[in-house]
């Protein structure tokens, strides 16, 4: 290891000179030779207390490096802080001295004068003296320790402090949801300034590409409501109203909140991580520097894209949902396709399918207008791209389930 | 040809080649570095200083070539002994590279945790020794890498490079990106390192003066290979057209003044 010796500049010109000339694989080769490999074995720090009348004296010998100090730690602590001697510690038989082990020594002296100790620290080797002085150069006064506060009122803190920063992140979001709004209508007025091109990516990304998993969802969906619709239904002989119970729960409820929970989750979460990373890597400031307004150039495509392909998904989601019913009921009830759609017929009303397509757009708006905040709230450390990544979905996903219930509760008022 | 280590080379480099698809970035280098010296690697964009560290620690497999540091082959170097070595250098990337999730100490602590078998108290003792000796204010070692500015981040990450007292320290661009007053201060810190702890420095740079200040040698990357590598004072009077236009622009004769007293 390089510390034990540190020659002057004078011989270092030198040795390094001699160094290349001695080069193991000769200047002129080029191939190399397997050397066995060389390694110092760290030894032990020893320690020797001798104690007379008037004074301690502490003797080191050994190594003293990172690899070696950890079982001599709590010794030396206690030695330094009891006993009312003065103490001298003399580091001159260590052989190899690291940063780590120059400060047990130099802790040595902070911690015997903590105890009003008088401590004297004896000279080191001279390769080792001027390190040992700059960790004895780095000692200070400990910061002061935070006074921790009673668990109880830890508690009342925690949950005031919670409350208001929850508060502000309302507000904050409600006013990122105006500032979207009012961006999209000055817009309006603004045709050049529409991105097109950028919508239409996002169209595809959040629309095109989940219609096989949204599809596959809602097929499912409708084969299972058929399956125990129908087992509760046949003990009234009612099993056709099984059609009705399908439909009006795949048009009114299911399709659509189906179909919004996994674009939160799918969409939602990727909006935050690309906006969370894209101000990681001030490209958000970049785009303010430019003189581009972010939440137009970010968010509105976004927020536009999703509002014009969850209603599609939607329809689409039902249409999928209506044909697992359908074959279930098939299979199971021996409802053929023909008198399955007559039977819709009589049981559907459009106002069925508006109430689950006019809750889209609100919908949309509630992921594309969470996504992207929370987008905007990642600051400073990757993690926390994964943190608001996880908030932003759980968030969507809640405030679409808080939406749909009110829908249900008005159309239910007025009877629609 | 001698059979025995030589204990005063720190890394010695033949014949690499590295290549990234078609793209040959080094072909046949050679370079030594002997052990207690800073070596200064200066090369135009695109020559490869970085690729030329990231092998070198490891993290870039060459084509062809040998490495040996620290008298350990690298190349085909079975895990155990790549973990020794690797506790044996320290590295500070461009940007510190903290992991911005852990507090400044808690960054060097994760170091000596994983690496030593200190106990807790020891281990939170030197971490903040290491955060005093790169010059940082003790109440960084709480904060968030986030909440420091760009050269406190750098020292930080030194900090953490630092950690287990290594032997060997590679530094990728350490001054880019700081004020000339806070460069002088990381040049002047890396030079007392380099004295009090004997620590062999792998330095790469475009800062003229830390070139001047600190390096006692400067190895030149060009035609995919070191052409030269000289101390500073050789090097700008080399007749290599290159190296004319990189030492004798007018930033390089600012730098070479303003160094030439204290010199």
């Amino acid at each position: 290891m390089g510390r034990r010796f540190l020659p002057s500049a004078h011989q270092q010109v030198h040795g390094r000179q001699r160094a290349l000339e001695q080069s193991p694989f000769g200047r002129q080769t080029g191939a190399m030779i397997n050397l066995p490999i060389q390694t110092e074995p760290v030894r032990l720090a020893y320690l020797d207390l001798n104690s007379s009348p008037e004074q301690d004296v502490l003797v080191l010998s050994g190594d003293w490096v990172i690899g070696s100090v950890g079982a001599v730690d709590d010794q030396l602590a206690n030695i330094a802080r009891q006993g009312t001697k003065p103490l001298r510690v003399d580091p001159s038989g260590i052989a190899r001295m690291d940063s780590a082990g120059a400060w047990m020594i130099a802790r040595m002296k902070r911690d015997g004068e903590r105890a009003r100790r008088p401590v004297e620290i004896g000279a080191s080797m001279p390769e080792c003296q001027e390190l040992l002085n700059q960790v004895l150069a780095t000692l200070r006064p400990p910061l002061p320790i935070p006074r921790p506060v009673p668990g109880f009122i830890a508690l009342l803190l925690g949950l005031g402090r919670y409350t208001i920063s929850l508060g502000a992140r309302i507000s904050r979001m409600l006013s990122f949801f105006g500032l979207l709004l009012v961006t999209i209508a000055s817009l309006i007025s603004r045709p050049k300034h529409w991105r097109v091109t950028s919508m239409v990516f996002h169209m595809k990304a959040v629309g095109v590409d989940a219609v096989p998993i949204v599809g596959l969802m809602s097929f499912l969906i409708g084969v299972v409501l058929a399956y125990q619709g129908a087992s509760q239904l046949q003990r009234f002989g009612a099993e056709v109203f099984t059609v009705n119970l399908i439909a009006l729960s795949v048009l009114r409820e299911i399709g659509i909140l189906m179909t919004a929970i996994l674009v939160a989750g799918r969409s939602g979460s990727a909006f935050t991580a690309a906006i969370g990373s894209m101000k990681l890597r001030e490209e958000v400031d970049a785009l303010r520097a430019l003189g581009l307004n972010p939440v137009e150039v970010l968010v509105v495509p976004r927020a536009l894209a999703l509002l014009f392909t969850l209603p599609m998904l939607a329809v689409f989601a039902a249409i999928a949902g209506l044909l697992g019913g359908m074959i279930m009921c098939w299979s199971v009830l021996d409802i053929s396709p023909v008198s399955f759609m007559v039977r819709l017929n009589e049981a559907v009303r459009i106002n069925h399918f508006l109430v689950g397509i006019i809750k889209a757009p609100f919908f949309a708006l509630a992921i594309a207008t969470i996504g992207c905040f929370e987008g905007f709230e990642v600051e400073g450390s990757a993690e926390s791209v994964g943190r608001l990544t996880t908030v932003s979905v759980v968030e969507s996903i809640f405030v679409v389930i808080v939406l749909d219930a009110i829908f249900s509760i008005f159309f239910a008022t007025i009877n629609y | 040809m001698m059979t025995s280590a030589n204990p005063t080379i720190a890394i010695c480099v033949r014949g690499l080649t590295n290549r990234f698809g078609a793209q040959v970035v080094h072909e046949n280098l050679d370079l030594d570095v002997i052990r207690g010296e800073v070596l200064g690697v200066v090369g135009g964009s695109g020559t490869g200083k970085s690729v030329l560290l990231r092998t070198l620690i490891g993290l870039n497999r060459p084509a062809k070539g040998q490495i040996r540091i620290l008298d350990t082959n690298l190349i085909g170097a079975s895990d155990r002994d790549m973990r020794a070595l690797e506790r044996r250098w320290g590295v500070l990337f461009q940007d510190g590279a903290l992991f911005s999730s852990l507090t400044v100490a808690q960054n060097v602590d994760l170091v000596l945790k994983e690496q030593t078998d200190l106990g807790p108290r020891l281990r939170r003792e030197i971490a903040a020794l290491k955060i005093a000796m790169v010059g940082l204010p003790p109440d960084s070692g709480r904060k968030f890498p986030s909440e420091l500015s760009g050269g406190m981040r750098k020292r930080a990450g030194l900090a953490r490079a630092l950690a287990l007292d290594p032997e060997i320290l590679f530094l990728d661009e350490p001054t880019a990106g700081l004020d000339p007053i806070g460069a002088a201060a990381f040049d002047e810190l890396i030079k007392s390192l380099n004295t009090t702890l004997g620590l062999t420095v792998f330095l790469v740079t475009h800062d003229l003066d830390t070139l001047h200040a600190i390096t006692h040698r400067v190895a030149v990357l060009a035609e995919r290979r070191v052409i030269r590598c000289l101390p500073l004072k050789e090097l700008v009077n080399d007749p290599h057209p290159w190296i004319q236009s990189y030492f004798s622009g007018p930033r390089g004769r600012v730098a070479a003044l303003s160094h030439a007293g204290a010199a």
